[in-house]
């Protein structure tokens, strides 16, 4: 890694939106109970002033560079761009971060805030538990309370990580209520924020949930696209061709996108979890098959029945299984900037093999869905066109699941 | 005048404070919703918030989640909650409906489709948990063209602006969540409640009805002297969990009913003290 990557500093850029009142288009929005709204709007208020303030910013690097280990590397996947017989194939390396993927630079930033703000306990949402892991682990670094809620479903298919938080020192609640999975513990992390709202910061861990947070979470992944905008300039002398990313909240992606959405030669490529297949109903695929609605505090895409009722997704991956999606992606969607599209369990199961053996680097089951549908996309491009797929996190958390799949005892 | 707006005006013309329940709609079916919605009244209601069954409800406690679950799993719908009104109202004209619920059936139902169903089957207000005045702005319009009241919270964390910006949107009532939490938390700092009442008044002349918390005659008795009425929810729901599917017991209902009829009594016995003194 050259010497000028460290100079990649984080911010905002003004590029769009949200508005003034946090919308993306018909998108966004603060839809919460009375009692939490007072609480986002000091935090919007809070997040508006320190993300002009330099010296906050440059504490965030000093954390991203120090305990984070950033800049992550642009790596170009040899075997795998021969394998696919077409365009080169980069991976941004998200899962050489500490705590093995993409959510410390979120929770990192947050955390900060959450310290600004005053406030000594935070509390977290988390799925496949990459999200809660990444919370305690920012929770332990700053003398912080930590409540992470987790489905009682994923609190047994994700014992390991379970156990990971507590080490941590934080307080893992399995919550008994509706599907028991991630959709139940952001329910489950509302009411504990509406009942103890004067010293609690809630870590939403993905660019969804009521405004401000698509906006600050967006800004805090940014530095995956910002980095990789100068390392693409630097190795290939220009800007990659095509940006690949799966999507379930949209952290990663919009991390990767963002920072070049205003570069129209540039086109991006969202993959969200397609299950069994899109035509039986069994994914989480919002933008693909969902249609606009309101949860968690914003008006997006959402697996939603005839009736408004939120249905239950499926995924291989746990981290994608969500019905919801961040508003911007939803905007992204219908101003056309990035095509949704999907990968389904077989077709990520397959991918994460074959980077695996091609590579050697064993990753995430959310990230093979974009390294799926990467290596068709490689295939129909020409050989001087350039790919960046962001490898948004580890493996080593998923071999559990694969080997149970698969038929495989450990 | 709408019908909310006459229950209140009476009920203020003859000293009586407002006794609002709360069910779910298809708990633990629509056989019973219906049996209990005239019961409530026979004990003592004025106005019936009907809770509209949504998988996510985010701002309430467990006993209502269970309640929500019971009428979801029985497939009750928002189109099914519309219905159930409009079988109410065959039978009674006089109580008022206020549909409470989160966003989402309704968007997905459509705004426009929702207000015409809604007016049409005899509802009388809206409350959308979810749904504060910022982003209303469209439903509360098509609300108040067909003459329905659009209810809002007020919470012990809203500011003083803003509930003067609340006050001024909201009709029928405005409800004041009596503690930061969820539905059916417990409820004890009564001093901070009064505060918060008497700065309201100060900005509107809406009745104020007083929620959460509210579990029995006594704390009825205790926030009923310092609004204009209260709302019990989870108290109410709590017993409705005891009742089984299939033909309606009649003396079920009235057991279940029987909260709302000693918090009716607690009210009433406010107002001859009032008298007596």
């Amino acid at each position: 890694m050259s010497e000028n990557m460290s100079e990649v500093k984080t911010g905002t850029t003004g590029f769009d939106g949200p508005d003034a009142t946090g919308h993306f288009g018909p998108y966004g929005g603060i839809f919460v109970g009375e009692t939490l709204v007072a609480a986002v709007e000091e935090l919007a208020l809070i997040y508006q002033e320190l993300s002009n303030d330099e010296a906050f910013w440059a504490e965030y690097d000093s954390e991203l560079k120090h305990y984070v280990g950033r800049p992550s590397p642009l790596y170009f996947a040899e075997r795998l761009t021969a394998a696919c017989g077409g365009a080169n194939i980069y991976l941004k390396r998200e899962d050489l971060n500490h705590t093995g993927a993409h959510k410390v630079n979120n929770t990192i930033g947050q955390a900060l805030l959450a310290k600004h703000m005053g406030k000594t306990r935070i509390i977290a949402e988390t799925g496949a538990g990459q999200h809660g892991v990444a919370s305690a682990t920012v929770a332990a670094r700053l003398g912080l309370e930590c409540h992470v809620y987790m489905g009682a479903e994923d609190v047994v298919r994700q014992a390991p990580n379970v156990y990971r938080m507590k080490l941590l020192g934080a307080n893992v609640v399995a919550v008994e209520s509706g599907s028991r999975t991630l959709k139940d513990a952001m329910n489950e992390a509302l009411r504990d924020w509406a009942t103890n709202v004067d010293d609690t910061y809630y870590i939403i861990g993905t660019v969804a949930g009521p405004h401000p947070y698509p906006q600050l979470v967006r800004d805090f992944q940014c530095i995956i696209g910002r980095e990789t905008k100068a390392q693409s300039l630097e190795m290939l002398g220009k800007l990659p061709d095509a940006l690949v990313a799966c999507v379930g909240g949209g952290s990663n992606a919009i991390g990767l996108f963002h920072p070049f959405l205003e570069d129209k030669q540039v086109a991006m490529f969202g993959v969200e979890a397609g299950g069994k297949g899109l035509e039986t109903g069994a994914h989480a695929a919002p933008l693909s098959a969902g249609k606009p609605g309101v949860l968690h505090g914003n008006r997006t895409y959402l697996m939603t029945d005839e009736g408004g009722q939120i249905q239950e997704t499926h995924s291989v991956s746990a981290g994608l299984d969500y019905p919801g999606v961040g508003p911007e992606h939803a905007w992204l969607k219908d101003l056309q900037r990035v095509n949704y599209v999907a990968a389904t369990d077989e077709e990520a199961m397959q991918a994460f093999h074959k980077l695996t053996r091609l590579e050697g680097i064993i990753p995430a089951l959310e990230t093979s869905h974009a390294i799926a549908y990467a290596m068709d996309l490689a295939g129909s491009m020409s050989p001087d066109k350039n790919i960046v797929i962001n490898l948004s996190g580890r493996g080593d958390k998923d071999i559990e699941t694969v080997a149970r799949i698969e038929g495989n005892k450990l | 005048m709408s019908r909310i707006k006459a229950i209140t005006e009476t009920a203020a013309a003859q000293g009586r404070k407002l006794l609002i329940p709360y069910l779910v709609a298809g708990d633990p079916d629509l056989a019973h919703s219906l049996g209990l919605m005239h019961e409530l009244v026979r004990q003592g209601a004025d106005i019936i918030e009907l809770g509209i069954p949504f998988s996510d409800p985010a701002s309430d406690g467990p006993v209502i989640q269970r309640g929500v679950e019971r009428a979801l799993a029985g497939g009750t719908s928002l189109a099914d909650t519309l219905k159930l009104v409009s079988q109410f109202r065959k039978q009674d004209s006089q109580t008022g409906i206020v549909l409470m619920g989160y966003l989402n059936p309704i968007e997905i139902m459509g705004y426009g489709q929702f207000v015409a169903a809604a007016t049409e089957v005899g509802i009388d207000g809206v409350l959308v948990v979810d749904m504060p005045p910022a982003e209303s702005t469209e439903l509360h319009q098509k609300l108040h063209d067909a003459d329905l009241d659009t209810i809002y919270l007020v919470a012990p964390t809203t500011s003083a602006i803003r509930a003067k910006a609340i006050t001024e949107v909201c009709s029928g009532y405005l409800y004041y969540v009596s503690l930061k939490g969820v539905t059916g938390a417990a409820l004890t700092d009564h001093e901070s409640v009064a505060n918060s009442i008497n700065e309201l008044r100060q900005l509107t002349d809406l009745p104020i009805v007083i929620g959460f918390g509210i579990k029995d005659a006594v704390s009825a008795a205790a926030m009923g002297s310092l609004s204009d009425g209260i709302i019990i929810g989870s108290a109410l729901v709590e017993r409705i969990a005891d009742m089984s599917l299939g033909t309606v017991d009649a003396s079920a209902l009235v057991r279940s009913c029987e909260v709302i009829g000693a918090a009716r009594a607690a009210l009433d016995g406010l107002q001859e003290d009032k008298a007596a003194s």
